[in-house]
């Protein structure tokens, strides 16, 4: 090859690289959601298998598993929401008097938004984490191999309790960080802005519509779908061992984050324009 | 029963199976050895299709078993039982329940007679008194046993076992090898065992294949297999202490 070609192609290479890469990426990226799908299609279809004694008993496991896990962390981060939302409202709108109306900033911003978002992040990062590391564990050791070849579906045995649980919960609890949220800004409001706490509840229902309760708790129901999908699939396509399991758990928080951002911002575009 | 067509298979870039073909009599013990990963494990799961040939046929009688899907698949693997090189146990359950799962998943069988199915299978492994134990309180030997319990609970044709007795003391190793022999000799089943332990093979085994870089190197009765020429076989005998003469002499001598 002539001189310049070959400079020309030594600068090309980086870029052709690195697009190659990207290519590839993308490639396994549509690759595992496809399959992420597939999963949850089929999960979603044994759920008419629910009643049956078993599957019963593991999705009650289940509810009572995600219910109350991360009770606790929810309960401070929703107080603690409610509370940041009063104050930051609330000193900008003292400077018009007009404090009393943090009840309708901070009920509106929590049930349209914070709520389920702030709930579907804990959930990602404790149960959802927790699915990927048990499944994954199973992956490893053999025992999702030995469900298939004894003819019990993973998806049906493992899979559709985790979906049930997570979908019926997160909206359960997103009404749960609601409340508390709104009972922070509302105990903000009466130490530090001087809003009574009656005056504060007739402003927070005063202009909260119902559909902004409906399309967050309906955001929370997807958002719990999300967090099975991701955590259900990273587990049981996780390899190489223990290293793997570490890799699944984290790659199931980080999808988990983005695709309730993005999910998210999607929901809003779609019921507020 | 079992026949294996020219199957090759890759994995991680390299070729663990290269283009292997033999067959498994019906009502036959066939034993697997080889060195640490020499693709034995690979072997097993192409027989139930946990993992699929590049390129090859996998035949289980009449069935095309790398083909199978659905309803055909469950078919097909529902004729085999499965004791993995882990026990693979679900740690969630206790040692009943494991053993009780298939007969709950995929049977229509009332609880009594599940019970009594399982006590009998645990029994015949000397794990009955374990039976509301979690896994995870048993030892990997014991693990095993659970395993094995499972795998023949729901009366297979053909069972697939990946190193049955590693990890047991003698008296237990011998005890699972009465049990293959005599689910062969009363009921007829076809066995597959990979193993590294060679007196059990050689006690137990119909037929001895070695397998070696992803190639059969000897495929043997047993008298034949203690007399093989091929080297790889020799130096693997030697290293057990076994020669043609099939005593265990180098072991022997320094104590006679
Ligand atoms: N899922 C996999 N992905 C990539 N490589 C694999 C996979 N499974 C097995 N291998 C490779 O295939 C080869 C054969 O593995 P296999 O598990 O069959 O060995 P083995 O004969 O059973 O050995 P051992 O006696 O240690 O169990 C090994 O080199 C292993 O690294
Ligand atoms: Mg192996």
């Amino acid at each position: 090859m002539i001189a310049p070609f070959k400079e020309i192609y030594r600068y090309l290479d980086l870029p052709i690289r690195s697009f190659r890469r990207l290519g590839n990426i993308l490639l396994i990226a549509c690759h595992d959601m496809g399959n992420a799908l597939i999963m949850l299609a089929s999960a979603t279809l044994y759920i008419r298998t629910i009643w049956k004694p078993r599957a019963r008993r593991e999705t009650a496991q289940q509810l009572y598993v995600t219910g109350i896990k991360s009770l606790g962390v929810i309960t401070v981060v929703a107080f603690f929401t409610g509370m940041i939302l009063a104050l930051q409202t609330g000193l900008e709108l003292r400077r018009f008097g007009q404090e009393v109306n943090i009840g309708t900033a901070v009920t509106i911003v929590m049930i349209r938004e914070m709520g389920p978002f702030m709930t579907a992040l804990i959930i990602a990062a404790s149960v959802g984490s927790a699915i990927a590391a048990q499944l994954g564990t199973m992956a490893v050791s053999e025992e999702i191999s030995a469900l298939e070849v004894m003819s019990i579906n993973p998806n049906r045995f493992l899979v559709m309790p985790r979906l049930v649980a997570l979908a019926v919960m997160m909206p359960i609890l997103t009404v749960y960080t609601n409340i508390l949220g709104i009972l922070g800004g509302g105990i903000v409001g009466s130490t530090q802005l001087g809003v009574a706490f009656q005056a504060y509840l007739d402003n927070a229902t005063r202009y909260a519509e119902n559909k902004d309760l409906y399309v967050g708790l309906f955001k929370a129901f997807v958002f719990g779908i999300i967090i099975a999908t991701v955590s259900c699939y990273q587990g049981l396509n996780t390899t190489e061992g223990a290293v793997g399991v570490g890799r699944a758990t984290r790659q199931t928080v980080i999808i988990s984050f983005l695709m309730i951002l993005i999910v998210g911002y999607m929901i809003t575009r779609l019921f507020y324009i | 029963m079992i026949t294996f067509d020219k199957v090759t298979k890759q994995l991680g870039g390299k070729t663990v199976l290269n283009g292997i073909s033999f067959e498994v009599p019906k009502g036959e013990t066939f034993v697997i050895v080889g060195l640490s990963g020499a693709g034995k494990s690979v072997t097993l799961k192409h027989m139930v299709q946990l993992m699929r040939p590049d390129s090859g046929m996998i035949r289980i009688g009449d069935d095309i078993i790398n083909e199978a899907r659905g309803a055909e698949l469950e078919r097909v693997r529902r004729r085999f039982g499965v004791l993995f090189q882990s026990a693979a146990l679900l740690k969630w359950l206790t040692v009943f329940e494991n053993v009780a799962l298939p007969l709950r998943e995929l049977t229509k069988m009332g609880e009594e007679e599940i019970e009594k199915t399982v006590r009998e299978k645990l029994r015949l492994l000397n794990m009955e008194e374990s039976m509301d134990v979690f896994p995870s309180d048993l030892s990997g030997g014991m693990q095993k046993r659970v395993g094995l319990a499972r795998a023949i609970v729901m009366n297979p044709e053909i069972i697939l076992y990946d190193e049955p007795t590693s990890g047991l003391d003698p008296v237990t190793s011998r005890l699972i090898d009465k049990l293959i022999e005599d689910l062969r000799r009363e009921l007829g089943i076809t066995s597959v065992v990979v193993t590294h332990d060679l007196h059990s093979a050689l006690a137990i085994g119909t037929r001895i294949m070695m397998i070696d870089g992803g190639e059969i190197v000897e495929n043997a009765s047993p008298e034949d297999f203690i007399k093989s020429n091929n080297e790889t076989v020799k130096r693997f005998l030697e290293s057990q202490y076994i020669t043609r003469r099939g005593a265990w002499e180098k072991g022997m001598e320094k104590h006679v």
